[in-house]
């Protein structure tokens, strides 16, 4: 019997229960724990079977806690890759809290992945959420408390879509399970509208770069990894075909080029970039050819891997330096040249250099447009590649190791930073020189030659080129200048006027409780106050709690009947 | 018990006073040698050129005409990121604001 236990185990919730014990191991001992927690769930998935595993019954509904099909397992890996780097990545870090958060985040987010119907889904989907934040607020500034206040809305705004829409699913279906959807429905749409959030869709997308520039150095690291491409996985599973994400997923890879070239803080740049690279992820899913969606699978695979190597080398200056503004660093190669050559390795894949890993994923992605004959995306595709070489793969190693000189010399990153970013280092070049390792792993098996001379040489003419734009730019001083500010995105919508409109609204409330009798007026004004204490802009209930605890409540509830079906 | 020190420490922001910064006797670097970083630029444009000779050579299976202009490869990332820099440099001039911005 215990066998049938254990092959019903979902791989996620091997972390998340290890987490429980993370604060209670002393030293060292917490260290070999935590690093041999992804591997035992890696070990483990890949004893599992593929089929709909786990089922249980809860209230009348019947969920599939585990299902294993191919899809579901290059994500898998790719997480629990992206656990056991983060966990090495973060090895220096004192405390527990950071760690513990990790683990429950990464363990819910490879249990979503898995998660065979709607319910399940939720509950982890919620998982990811709540643990997540602790990433952004252990950076402890009051920024990022008030960026992490905003993120955990957002999240648990998607839970509660995804939840209400499993409801409206399950009454007009009766079905809970987690399969295509029709977005033209309404459940289907508010399913999309959830995985939407999460996958940063234009004006979706200000959460992203809100809120990873300001978790910790290695928070930053493990959120790039997980949330967006868990999204990513949803809609593959759920939406894959849908046409309206082309269009979507098109503009999503185009715009966050303009922010990222304006953008000083480079850890932001990384997140807009990130958003970008998730527009590609997108159109491959809106394409739906099985090109396309083997294409979105490795993209999302090579994509952490890059981008987490990216936000580790940032990190390590951010570490070093305090700062990762462009308007600050420059020359930091002298001091700091293994971080260096990481960067650029990680630079050379999102780039899609030859050899590189971005450019054996992103091709296929590219491919199916071109073979789609859908000629906007693709034409906005190829200037995205190029956009992507601009921001990311030229302008960040540049300006922080190189260029200006800023006159710092500091340390060179810890061990355990340098081996993490070396790990994701060789994955991404050995992804690059031997794609068919990576392929041979797709949902649908690709026979796909990256290396043609048609695809090499007209990749290398696009970065060259863009390269040349660069240089030329630099030379006249005209690149978009690097200085001390930020700059406006839609978040400026409910940060500044919708703000203003709740404190204009507050004072006309209490002008006009001011206006009757003194006694009344006094317990008006204390009611106008409570309720603006609690449901104000400022109001920690009006933020996060009417939608988070409803949606903690449902989460606790829900766990405590699962847990009561277990025994 | 392990328990005895705190949950978390906020990161850390080095000192800049304790920032290593460079020294007085440092020796150049080389991207501090003009003629190395000239040869470099000039080799990127000779590159850039060369790429644009052979083009004729490669032969192209996309179904777009466009694709099959000489040169697209190189001319049309080179157009659009010259707009993409310019529209950077102008929506700059409009939304940015003091690093405080949200804080005041």
């Amino acid at each position: 019997m215990t066998g049938d236990w254990l092959a019903n185990f979902p791989p996620g919730l091997i972390m998340i229960l290890g987490a429980v014990l993370v604060p209670f191991l002393p030293g060292l001992s917490r260290k070999i724990w935590m690093l041999a927690l992804p591997v035992l769930a890696f070990v483990h998935l890949l004893g599992l079977e593929q089929g709909m595993l786990g089922r249980m019954v809860l209230f009348d509904l019947e969920l599939t806690t585990l299902r294993v099909d191919r899809l579901g397992l290059i994500f898998g890996y790719i997480f629990l890759i992206a656990t056991f780097l983060g966990v090495v990545y973060q090895l220096h870090v004192k405390g527990w809290l950071e760690q513990v958060a990790t683990l429950i985040y990464a363990g819910s987010a490879t249990g979503a992945i898995f998660a065979g119907d709607l319910v399940t889904l939720f509950l982890f989907w919620e998982g990811t959420a709540i643990s997540s934040v602790f990433l952004i607020w252990a950076a402890g500034t009051p920024q990022a408390l008030a960026a992490g206040q905003r993120y955990v809305l957002i999240q648990i705004t998607s839970g509660m879509i995804l939840l209400a829409a499993t409801m409206i699913h399950h009454g007009q279906t009766g079905s809970i399970a987690f399969e295509s959807f029709d977005v033209t429905s309404l459940a289907g749409l508010l399913i999309f509208l959830a995985f939407g959030i999460k996958a940063a869709f234009p004006l979706l997308h200000f959460w992203l770069k809100d809120a990873y520039p300001q978790a910790t150095v290695t928070g930053a690291v493990i959120l790039s990894a997980f949330t967006t491409k868990l999204a990513i996985y949803a809609l593959a599973r759920g939406f894959a075909g849908t046409e309206i994400l082309i269009p979507i997923g098109t503009v999503m890879a185009a715009f966050p080029i303009v922010f990222a070239l304006m953008e000083n803080d480079f850890r932001r740049v990384l997140a807009y970039s990130l958003n970008s690279q998730l527009g590609f992820m997108v159109v491959g899913i809106g394409i739906g050819t099985e090109l396309s969606l083997a294409g979105t699978a490795a993209h999302a695979v090579c994509s952490v891997l890059y981008q987490g190597l990216l936000f580790m080398s940032m990190g390590a200056v951010l570490m070093r330096t305090g700062t990762a503004k462009g308007s600050e660093l420059g020359g930091l190669y002298r001091s700091m040249p293994i971080t260096a050559a990481f960067c650029c390795i990680g630079a050379a894949s999102i780039s899609a250099f030859p050899l590189f890993s971005g450019f054996v994923s992103k091709s296929l992605i590219i491919s199916a447009s071109l073979k789609g004959e859908y000629f906007v995306t693709w034409m906005v595709l190829l200037f995205a590649s190029a956009g992507a070489f601009l921001h990311s793969g030229f302008r960040v190693p540049f300006f922080v190791f190189f260029g200006r000189d800023s006159g710092l010399r500091p340390r060179e990153a810890p061990k355990n930073m340098l081996t993490a970013m070396g790990i994701a280092a060789f994955l991404c070049i050995g992804i690059g020189v031997l794609p068919g390792v990576l392929y041979a792993l797709l949902p649908s098996p690709v026979k796909y030659e990256a290396y043609t001379l048609e695809h090499i040489v007209t990749q290398m003419q696009i970065l060259v080129f863009a390269a040349v734009v660069f240089v030329v730019f630099l030379r006249m001083g005209q690149l978009p200048s690097l200085q001390r500010a930020i700059n406006l995105d839609v978040d400026w919508i409910w940060r500044k006027p919708v703000a203003w409109i709740a404190g204009g609204l507050h004072i006309a409330l209490l002008n006009f409780l001011s206006g009757l009798t003194a006694k009344t007026a006094e317990a008006g004004a204390r009611l106008a106050r409570t309720l603006y204490y609690e449901h104000g802009p400022t109001g920690r209930l009006a933020r996060t709690r009417p939608s988070g605890s409803m949606a903690l409540y449902m989460a606790a509830l829900l766990v405590a009947f699962m847990a009561f079906s277990f025994f | 018990m392990a328990n005895d020190r705190p949950p978390f420490q906020p990161d850390q922001t080095p000192d800049p006073a304790e920032i290593p910064r460079k020294a007085a006797d440092e020796p150049p670097g080389w991207t501090d040698n003009k003629t190395t970083v000239k040869l470099l630029n000039y080799a990127l444009f000779a590159f850039a050129i060369l790429l644009l000779l052979i083009d004729p050579l490669v032969h192209k299976h996309g179904p777009f005409e466009i694709e099959h202009v000489w040169g697209f490869y190189g001319l049309y990332p080179l157009a659009a990121c010259v707009a993409v820099l310019v529209v950077a440099r102008v929506l700059g001039a409009v939304l940015r604001r003091a690093e405080d911005y949200y804080d005041r």
